[in-house]
């Protein structure tokens, strides 16, 4: 720490932090474009220029540019000299000498940190005569808008965009005054990060498309605290609502999982909640329109009435709804509703990370790893925001570099200078090329069993105790003997594995080569699939097949349905059977499926905007969301519709619930923990969810009637339908909206933090249900080497951003950014075909297939077509010989889900030869 | 003794014909480093060139053989040092360095291999203006001429040292003589200047330790190692060590490059060797090195050509190459023509550069288009104090802003003519 004074104030601050970051720490205003606490400082905007004097007696000092200056022991410095303050005030001159006065129809305006930096200078008259610049925009896709003349050139969306995220397609061109910040030609931004341009642009150049399309300005949404749904890794966001609509979703500020920067699947997944494919009303098969009494009755009915009622759980639905159906049918008719090998998968990793004795890092812990396996994993896929988090990690030798030569942690550009020479080891083995391989210090593609063999073989190089692998091949062994070799060194390792690879010997492949790592801090963390796989697999239930197979011996003959396409988990014969042999199948969703339509009685479900719940995020830490807005009538909470059918009915309210939850499952107990309940007040206050300028209350339905309706009630949670309350002391983890006098922007974080960039003050959101305890035995289980056969192909199922998970397949922004349906395949095993790219093949199914089992007859007569599926090929050079590989999760595949061992043929063009 | 006294230009020949490597050899190239690679090792090299006292004839006048000495050489990070030369020589009115490439490139060559031995740098890039082709093709015809005779590549007369150079020319810009800016531009990388510290002495091209020297300042060192560092300091006249390449342009009798010792009184040149100002023409102030620099006047004609004198005077040597304004040229025409230059030649990156530049064109040209205020004038004062030094990312825009400010201060009646409307007819630059 060090002592300087600023203004003729002491403060003690970070020493060695720069200036300006020193200043928002305390809390004091200094305005800035360039520097990000995520991306440190550039020097290029000049804005936050101060006055530093050379000791006591110096009265004229020197003026310097804050973010660019270390702060060292017993420094003076002064941010209010009239010099600086003149300086500053300038500067923004010259920046809006070229910007448009467009604000009124800018969708940038009211969070503008543009706006609130100019206010902040005092800059109000403009001496410029001149013509401005201008620029063509350009169409960047589905996401972001594009408004160039906006731009003050403060290069931070290139330095996010290349630099931060590993994006190569959004560069400066042009120099002077003439500097353009965009793409080589018009097209989709490719990163998977792009959304984040909304957020790290201070003013309105990069705009979020999907907003834009239904703006509305951000005092005017009514915003809760949430959770995204749309994979593991449990990023906070804030999403924003207006007229019973979700305009948009921004990033929560949580510095210990997501930080300041989501992924482009959670900030543009939301279009599911306004789909015309929402379940908006009760529906009981061969009836009329039904009230939702009378499918409450009727739910109530078919329970009363059943012999036994099986439950479906969801890893996509919180822990309160799946612990309200547990309960509603027992537990031993509940069910946890996953595909049987990822039920397997999740309650090893379950099994692993409590009892396994290894640290399951937060992603702040990841960034701070100093080497890295990937076991199995395409990250950019499968959990995105982990993916930024290990771009990240890889800099750690850098910054340690730095270290050495003086150079200051958040001088950016100069560590990136010496990144060159010095780069944090990671290890990618994967099916095929991943979207980290450009940082990565080597790779390796294989087979399932091959990437596991190599875990096994790194974790026998690590401790000899560790099985070795049987015949593994000398490249393999050598590169197993340096990613040892490069993890044994290593201060923080890190080991990164997960489900995609569907295969249980990777995931104990990464626990045994982190059980064999040397040290203290060996560190593990698993990719799932969905929003609460971990939360479900802790809480625990019988295998889906198992329901399938009490309902084929007729031990049960109902069956509830909980947010889960079924057609999703397990072989379409399996479940048409389950679904034909049920008397009565109840569906709670909020999306049209193929399982819901196979329902006798759908009951229409809240989505997450629209209520509240627990979800377990792939470290252990469980969060909760909050209704944004209350559930459109007569949509209800899930837990609600369950809730309510208990005979008893003990648990009128949420908070009730979670409580319940956590004294059933000890290993959840700590969730109560996780937020305030519904009794929270501040002064007598609930917190509101609408700024205090939200406009139009008393008149925005006024169409309908004049007469203001009064404000929803909220019994479940701390908030308030409201823009009443006192938002001064809420503890800013809970805060819905980031606003600070003065700081109408997302910048207005750091009124919030401990420090830039550090943890909120009072504690980020969330609650560690796990930390390391116990060990395991070393896995044995070691597969043999996979061999390719001659004319048979093994398909494995990869995840893509943009189209394996189910909810944002429905929002229409990521729909035009979807994965494309066609099959990749080696360039071997397409030359010995004569398949080119883009060719169409057919791939035949061949025998074994699960599905076979449950087919009855009628069934086997379509047999012949539907073991053939016509499909474009695509070439990939780094896949191995013998593996195809399509999108996990596209509807269009759903039919061929089950197929695993298939041949194929090239399909001759007629009328071409 | 005339060759004694002209070190740098000593082979240069009146018949635009250039030094081979025999002539060069002919009048004691190559000796130098002979000398420096047998008999000395290269912390000595470095004490020799500091002792001489030769500073940077690139224009900031930095210690050569300090900075060569500042070079990390201990930790194994640093194990890979290079030499840079800047050879980008695009300040206006500057064309010194261009007659040193073109007409003795095995001078240079020397040199680098001796700075390159000095700093132990296994690799020396020479990044050089593009649109000096004739100097290029002169340069790789000097190194194949250079590496055949065991100067060049592996172990140079037979010392076990080895060094490459390698050529490289410039796609161009201005900004590409700032040296960071010319290290991110031959790495591939847009010149946009770097941020100080770290200095490329600690982090330079790749991130490794590097220096990088001008032209002129490499090619003082073949003659110091050869002729001691006792007879380099006797070369000058002033505070300053060694000859330098002293030069004029405009309207004076006879524009041209004279090799001249330090410390030559400026009246010396503009009167003796350019022969004084063409009949009709007056003199009416000068900008001493370059377009960056400050406008001096005739009552600085005997400020002699030192670092130290000049910065006395209100203005830099820079590039000691003169640019004379007469007094028929209109000095706020000659200021629009600099700052046209400066502000299209901005790489973008900071603001009071970037957007501050052009408004100074807008001003001047609204001035000058007789649609200018008083206040404007004041505008431009309040740019030439915002573009100042430490304000900017680098030097581009105070450099852009010496000539501004100075022809405020001395020429202020011309601007205030056109904005009164009382302006005399006069000749555009």
């Amino acid at each position: 720490m060090a002592r300087i004074e600023i203004d003729g104030e002491s403060y003690e601050v970070e020493d060695g932090d720069n200036l300006l970051s020193a200043c928002l720490s305390l809390g004091l205003d200094l305005p800035y474009f360039c520097w990000h606490p995520a991306m440190g400082s550039a020097g290029a905007c000049r804005q936050c220029a101060v006055i530093q004097y050379k000791d006591a007696e110096d009265s004229r000092g020197r003026l310097v540019m804050a973010c660019m200056t270390p702060v060292t022991g017993s420094m003076r410095v002064s941010i209010a000299a009239e010099q600086a303050r003149e300086f500053r005030s300038d500067n923004i001159e010259l920046l809006m000498i070229n910007h448009p006065h467009d604000c009124p129809v800018c969708e940038e305006g009211g969070e503008c940190h543009l706006q609130d930096m100019t206010v902040m200078t005092g800059h109000t008259f403009r001496r410029y005569r001149g013509r401005k610049r201008t620029h063509n925009n350009q169409n960047l896709g589905p996401f972001i808008n594009h408004e160039m003349n906006r731009c003050i050139a403060c290069y931070r969306c290139v330095r996010f965009y290349g630099e931060y995220a590993g994006g190569h397609d959004l560069q400066v061109f042009g120099v002077h005054n003439n500097v353009y910040f965009g793409r080589f030609e018009d097209g989709a931004l490719e990163s998977e990060f792009s959304g984040n341009l909304v957020e790290v642009c201070p003013t309105g150049v990069f705009t979020d498309k999907t907003f834009s399309a239904h703006y509305s300005r951000k005092w005017d949404l009514q915003t809760a605290p949430s959770i995204c749904v749309h994979c593991s890794l449990g990023c906070n966001i804030a999403p924003g609502e207006r007229y019973g609509e979700l305009r948009r979703v921004i990033n929560r500020y949580n510095g210990d999982v997501n930080g300041y920067f989501l992924c482009d699947r959670g900030r543009f997944g939301y279009g599911f909640v306004n789909s015309p494919e929402r379940i908006r009303k009760p529906l009981l098969k061969g009836h009329p329109e039904i009230t939702a009494a009378m499918a409450e009755k009727h739910f109530h009915d078919v329970l009363k009435a059943a012999k036994a009622t099986i439950g479906i759980g969801s890893p996509r639905a919180s822990l309160e709804a799946n612990f309200a159906l547990r309960t509603l049918v027992g537990e031993e008719n509940f069910f946890l509703g996953l595909d049987d090998t990822e039920h397997t998968l999740l309650e090893t990793i379950t099994g692993m990370m409590r009892n396994g004795g290894i640290h399951s890092p937060s992603l702040r812990e990841v960034e701070q790893a100093d080497a890295v396996l990937i076991l199995g994993e395409d990250v950019t896929h499968s959990a995105p925001r982990l993916a930024l988090s290990l771009r990240q990690a890889a800099r750690n030798a850098a910054f340690a570099l730095a270290g050495t030569m003086h150079i200051p942690l958040w001088q950016d550009a100069s560590i990136r200078q010496i990144q060159s020479q010095a780069r944090s080891p990671l290890f990618i083995a994967s099916i095929c090329a991943t979207r980290l391989d450009d940082i990565a210090t080597d790779t390796y593609q294989g087979g399932p069993e091959d990437i596991a063999r190599l875990g096994f073989a790194i974790a026998h190089h690590l401790n000899h105790e560790s099985p070795e692998p049987a015949g593994l091949g000398n490249a393999e062994n050598s590169l197993a003997a340096a990613v040892a070799a490069g993890l044994k060194l290593a201060k923080r390792p890190l080991i990164v594995s997960g489900t995609s690879c569907s295969s249980l010997a990777v995931i104990q492949a990464a626990y045994n080569v982190a059980k064999a790592l040397p040290g203290q801090n060996p560190q593990l963390t698993f990719t799932m699939p969905e929003c609460n796989s971990l939360g479900l697999a802790i809480m625990g239930g019988k295998r889906l097949q198992q329901a399938f197979e009490r309902m084929n011996e007729n031990l049960a003959d109902s069956v509830i349905i909980l947010e889960n396409d079924l057609y999703r988990r397990a072989p379409g014969p399996n479940v048409d059977l389950f679904l034909k042999t049920a008397a009565h199948a109840v569906v709670i969703d909020s999306l049209i499926n193929a399982t819901a339509e196979k329902a006798g009685l759908q009951l229409p479900a809240a989505a997450f905007a629209e209520s509240e719940g627990t979800l377990v995020n792939n470290e252990g830490r469980a969060q909760r969301f909050f209704p944004v807005y209350p559930a459109p009538e007569p949509a209800r909470g899930s837990w609600q519709w369950l809730t309510g059918a208990l005979e008893n009915f003990q648990w009128r309210h949420h908070d009730d619930l979670t409580a319940a939850c956590a004294i059933t499952f000890p290993a959840l107990a700590a969730i109560t923990g996780v937020s305030p309940g519904a009794d929270y007040t501040i002064k007598g206050c609930k917190i509101p969810r609408q700024p205090h300028r939200y406009s139009g209350r008393t008149a925005m339905h006024s169409d309908i009637n004049v007469r203001e309706p009064g404000q929803p009630h909220d019994a479940e949670t701390p908030f308030s339908f409201s823009m009443e309350g006192a938002m001064a002391q809420v503890p800013p983890g809970l805060l819905p909206v980031i606003w600070a006098p003065g700081w109408d922007s997302n910048q207005s974080i750091n009124k919030f933090q401990e420090e830039t960039g550090g943890h909120l003050r009072d504690g980020d959101a969330g609650v560690r249900l796990i930390e390391k305890s116990g060990s395991l035995e070393w896995f044995r289980d070691i597969p043999a080497a996979f061999k390719p056969q001659q004319e048979v192909w093994r398909i494995i199922r990869l995840p893509h951003i943009f189209g394996s998970e189910e909810l944002s397949l429905h929002s229409p922004s990521i729909a035009e950014r979807l994965s494309s349906s066609c099959l990749f395949m080696n360039p071997l095993d397409a030359g010995t075909l004569g398949v080119s790219a883009g060719e169409q093949v057919a791939i035949i199914n061949l025998a074994g297939s699960p599905e076979d089992s449950a087919r009855d007859e009628d069934e086997l007569i379509d047999l012949e077509e539907n073991s053939v599926l016509e499909i474009v090929a695509q070439i990939d050079k780094t896949l191995p010989r013998g593996l195809l590989v399509i999108t996990a999760g596209l509807p269009e595949f759903q039919f061929i889900n089950y197929w695993t061992q298939v041949t194929l043929k090239k399909i001759h063009q007629e009328g071409l030869s | 003794m005339e060759q004694m006294a002209k070190p740098l230009t000593k082979n240069i020949r009146p018949d635009r014909a250039f030094a081979t490597l025999a002539d060069y050899e002919s009048t004691g190239g190559y000796e130098g480093l002979r000398k420096a690679i047998t008999q000395l090792q290269p912390k000595d090299v470095q004490q020799w060139v500091k002792d001489a006292g030769l500073r940077g004839r690139g224009g900031a006048g930095f210690s050569t053989g300090l900075k060569w000495s500042l070079v990390p050489m201990d930790a194994e990070s640093f194990q890979t040092r290079y030499l840079v030369v800047n050879a980008d020589e695009m300040e206006p009115g500057t064309f010194k360095d261009r007659l040193l490439l073109e007409r003795d490139p095995h001078q240079l060559l020397e040199g680098i291999i001796i700075a390159a031995y000095a700093i132990q740098a296994h690799v020396a890039y020479i990044f050089l203006r593009g649109e000096y082709h004739l100097a290029a093709l002169r340069l790789e015809n000097a190194l194949l001429e250079a590496g055949s005779k065991g100067y060049l590549g592996k172990n140079i007369l037979d010392s076990g040292f080895n060094l490459e150079i390698i050529l490289h020319t410039s796609a161009g810009r201005y900004i590409c003589g700032e040296e960071t800016a010319l290290l991110n531009a031959l790495e591939g990388k847009r010149a946009n200047p770097r941020a100080k510290p770290p200095f490329p002495l600690v982090s330079g091209l790749w991130g490794k330790p590097t220096v990088i020297n001008n032209v002129e300042t490499l090619c003082n060192v073949p003659h110091i190692l050869h002729y001691g560092i006792e007879w380099y300091r006797s070369l000058a006249l002033g505070a300053d060590q060694g000859t330098k390449l002293f030069g004029a342009s405009g309207r004076v009798k006879n524009p041209g490059l004279w090799e001249l010792p330090m410390g030559t009184p400026i009246r010396e040149i503009i009167e003796e060797y350019a022969g004084g100002m063409r009949d009709g023409y007056k003199l009416r102030g000068f900008l001493p090195g370059g377009a960056s620099t400050d406008f001096m006047l005739p009552e600085h004609l005997d400020v002699v050509m030192d670092f130290d004198a000049i910065a006395k005077a209100g203005s830099r040597m820079g590039t000691g190459t003169l640019i004379i304004l007469d007094d028929l040229t209109c000095p706020v025409q000659m200021v629009l023509n600099l700052e046209e230059f400066f502000a299209q030649e901005s790489c973008g990156w900071c603001t009071p550069c970037r957007d501050g530049l052009p408004w100074t064109v807008t001003l001047l040209k609204d001035i000058i288009a007789g649609q200018g205020r008083m206040e404007d004038l004041d505008a431009l004062s309040g740019l030439t104090r915002m573009l100042g030094p430490g304000n900017t990312f680098c030097a581009l825009a105070p450099g852009a802003m010496e000539p501004l400010q100075s022809a405020l201060k001395y020429f202020r009646e011309d601007f205030e003519r056109y904005i009164t409307g009382n302006n005399a007819v006069m000749e555009s630059v």
